[in-house]
């Protein structure tokens, strides 16, 4: 009776303090951009002609949707491989084979984020160099990003297909269906939610990323009209600026740490509404 | 800045309890407080007994509070105007900017006019430079760095006015970028592409109005894209004010000096 009060009141000291502490983050940040807002008001954000904040101009439309389009595009590209990847290793390798597949992906997901920055801005610009110069650019940073999430989503979808209750399986054989019918009409739909928090887990992943995206995508602010055009994403921004930013410039970098949060918070929602929507 | 900040408020606590430390006030341009940062911590574990306060507002801001007595030490990352010759200035170090392109191109000789043409977009192949028919990438520097300012000064040109195809943060950065891609024009540190040069980068550094870019022209004040980075006091500096000078020009500095891309000056 005692130890299970005692338990349940730290378990949920520990929660309280996990979601105070994004309160506190949130606070912070919105804090530390008021001055600005109040001075310039949001809209300025939206509708300045150029990012120049030494010159009074911040506008932040071109990196929001550069975040986005990046995010987007790697969790396009990763999904669909991570899925095949995990439906490979579960029901098609062999067990020794996906054991080894395993472990690899589990290597893979455990390299710094730096490695693959550094492995993208001599290999892969390079390479877009040859085809399209500048070669740091939009494109380059979906390609490092998809590598770096692709191993995650594949574990995670992995994982949601263990949970698959074995019973299934028998059933299905019983009945003489198809391997791949099997994947395709039962595992892949009961294993749904489970992929989809692991995607949305990854898009999170994908928004927040900063050094590898910093090196290959060329960080120039602008709106991209094709894959091959340098962007600047949110992240990269205050990394690149912050270390030199005095004044109105640092409020500005806060403003942006802020809108990528609330781009975070909304796609959460998103996936929630989805995730919902899909059991009902 | 973090840094700049938090000494502040060190310092202004340490103004609030009665002690017995000396305290030294600097301010100034914010391209030489990274370093005076440094510099004083490395100084102030020497001499536990002084405190250095480092504060950041550009260098006519380090000139004034010389001037007004604010301050001990003004820092100025530019030489003395004329009507400043009453205040003492000490060289500490030089900044000087190369522009850089990568081994395998061709071009080796370009006007500044060109330079200012090819950061605003009006000229954007090399074929208009004697080159191959590549287009032009060209890579720029983030917002709040000195060696943009530097850069722009020198072209006179607003950042507003760049073109650029690739920004980048810190000059390895860009040495990474040129040497990945032949096309590419950037301009970093001295310090940094000699270094790197020198060390199997595929890298090459322009001369500029006919002076070859390296550390010691830069040193001799040959090199024309280059700045003296000073510590300015009112009169002769004594005391605790001419020991840290010292101390900056020391060979013990120098490591200091190098790690913020900076030339150190060794004249002394």
């Amino acid at each position: 009776m005692r130890s299970s009060f005692w338990l349940v009141n730290s378990l949920k000291l520990a929660a309280w303090l996990s979601a105070a502490i994004l309160l506190l983050i949130l606070f912070f940040l919105i804090n530390e951009s008021l001055p600005l807002i109040q001075r310039i008001g949001l809209m300025r954000f939206f509708t300045d002609e150029s990012w120049h904040p030494l010159s009074n101009l911040y506008w932040l439309v071109p990196m929001l949707l550069a975040s986005f389009y990046m995010a987007v595009g790697a969790v396009l590209l990763a999904t669909p491989l991570g899925v095949v990847v995990a439906i490979f290793g579960h029901y098609y390798a062999p067990e020794l084979l996906a054991k080894f597949y395993r472990g690899l992906l589990g290597l893979l997901s455990g390299i710094p984020s730096v490695v693959f920055g550094l492995w993208g801005m001599i290999v892969i610009v390079p390479f877009i160099v040859q085809w399209m110069p500048p070669g740091a650019s939009l494109l380059a940073g979906i390609i490092v990003l998809t590598i770096m999430i692709l191993p995650l989503v594949a574990l995670t979808t992995d994982a949601a297909l263990k949970r698959i209750p074995i019973t299934y399986m028998r059933t299905a054989i019983s009945m003489g269906l198809s391997r791949w019918g099997t994947i395709r009409r039962i595992f892949l739909p009961v294993a749904f939610p489970g992929i989809l928090s692991g995607v949305v887990l990854q898009s999170g992943r994908a928004l927040g990323e900063t050094m590898a995206v910093l090196m290959v995508s060329g960080n120039v602010v602008q709106i991209p009209s094709s894959l091959f055009q340098p962007v600047r994403t949110l992240t990269a921004n205050i990394a690149l600026e912050m270390s030199y930013a005095m004044g109105e410039h640092r409020l500005a970098l806060f403003c942006s740490g802020l809108l990528l949060l609330c781009l975070t918070i909304a796609l959460v929602l998103l996936a929630n509404y989805i995730s919902r929507n899909h059991h009902a | 800045m973090k840094r700049v900040v938090s000494l502040s408020l060190i310092g202004l606590l340490w103004g609030c309890s009665p002690s017995q430390t000396d305290k030294l006030i600097l301010t100034g341009s914010s391209t030489i407080a990274p370093l005076a940062v440094e510099l004083a911590y490395a100084f102030e574990q020497l001499h536990p007994d002084v405190e250095i306060d480092v504060q950041t507002g550009g260098s006519s801001r380090g000139i004034n509070d010389v001037r007004l007595g604010l301050s001990n030490i003004g820092m100025a990352s530019r030489e003395l105007k004329p009507e400043e010759q009453d205040l003492q200035s000490q060289t500490i170090a030089y900044d000087g900017i190369t522009i850089i392109l990568n081994s395998e191109n061709p071009v080796s000789n370009i006007t500044d006019e060109q330079v200012v043409a090819i950061y605003t977009n009006k000229i954007n192949n090399w074929s208009e430079l004697g080159g191959p028919n590549y287009p032009i990438t060209v890579v720029n520097k983030a917002e709040g760095r000195s060696t943009l300012e530097l850069f722009l000064n020198y072209f006179k040109i607003k950042n507003t006015q760049v073109i650029p195809d690739v920004v980048i943060g810190d000059n390895q950065q860009g040495i990474r970028t040129v040497a990945g891609n032949p096309w590419a024009i950037a301009y970093v540190s001295i310090g940094t592409a000699e270094y790197e040069s020198q060390h199997k980068q595929p890298i090459k550094l322009l001369s500029l109005g006919g002076i070859d870019a390296s550390t010691a022209t830069v040193k001799t004040g040959e090199f024309p894209l280059s700045r003296p980075l000073n510590f300015v006091t009112a009169s002769v500096p004594n005391g605790w004010a001419k020991e840290f000078i010292a101390f900056s020009q020391s060979a013990q500095a120098h490591s200091l000096i190098i790690d913020q891309y900076f030339i150190p000056n060794d004249a002394q």
